[in-house]
């Protein structure tokens, strides 16, 4: 399947060149991939004791699986292109590692690369995941960013 | 009986990830639900107050006019924050 939830890591590389193995239509894969930042978390102590030591996903099982295939199925019907892949990983997560994944395949780059941005918009507004952020001043939800809705909205517009 | 299921914050706040529930005469919405399981005050008050709740039933994201009936798996939670 296409949509995976997972507390692996994942090769990046690897999912590229599946999307396009064994195959001569493809002309564009759009790609991303999302980290795990050491910030400074909002609302959390001072100075260094208020640096993301490490995030912990937690997410809601099923469902997570179902509003990401529905993304995917809503991006499809919106632009023609052919392998999508979705990894969002799950569990404590460290600065610097890899978070999400998300690639598209099509014939040209402009399909590909609006798909993998209306993908990655949308999962981050629909998709269950939750972000806690671990300092050495203790731990904190990560809250809802404004700017994020507004950037799925600019889909709906468009659409 | 429905499944109720709560995560993240919220989940915190209320100590419990999840209850089973018969559904009282007269809860027939998840706001009526939400409103029912908040009127049990102290900690439960979080379903009142935590801003922007969400819900889904049966997995899928509603509003607080959604039906609910006996055998759904009804969640809470705040706005979602992955990717």
């Amino acid at each position: 399947m296409s949509v995976s939830v997972q507390e692996a890591d994942f090769d990046a590389g690897a999912e590229i060149a599946a999307l396009s193995a064994g195959r001569d239509d493809v002309g564009a894969v759009a790609s991303f991939v999302g980290l795990v930042r050491a910030d400074k978390a909002a609302g959390v102590g001072a100075g260094d004791t208020a640096m993301v030591q490490a995030m912990t996903l937690e997410h809601y099982p099923g469902m997570t699986e179902k509003a990401l295939e529905a993304i995917v199925t809503e991006a499809r019907g919106r632009w023609e292109i052919y392998g999508v892949r979705v990894i969002h990983r799950v569990g404590k997560l460290l600065p610097g590692d890899r978070i999400v994944f998300v690639a598209v395949s099509s014939t040209h780059r402009g399909e590909a690369f609006a798909a993998c941005e209306f993908i990655m918009d949308y999962l981050k507004t629909r998709a269950p995941f939750w972000k806690k952020e671990d300092t050495a001043a203790g731990g904190r939800w990560v809250d809802a960013r404004e700017s994020d809705d507004h950037a799925a909205g600019r889909w709906e517009a468009g659409k | 009986m429905v499944k109720i299921l709560f995560f993240a914050g919220l989940r915190e706040a209320l100590g419990t990830g999840s209850e089973s529930l018969a559904l009282p005469a007269g809860i027939g919405t998840v706001g009526s639900l939400r409103d029912h399981l908040a009127a049990r005050g102290e900690a439960w008050s979080a379903l009142a107050t935590t801003k922007n709740l969400r819900a889904a039933v049966n997995q899928q994201m509603v509003g607080p006019d959604a039906a609910i009936k006996a055998g759904d798996e009804i969640a809470f939670f705040p706005p979602v924050t992955g990717g």
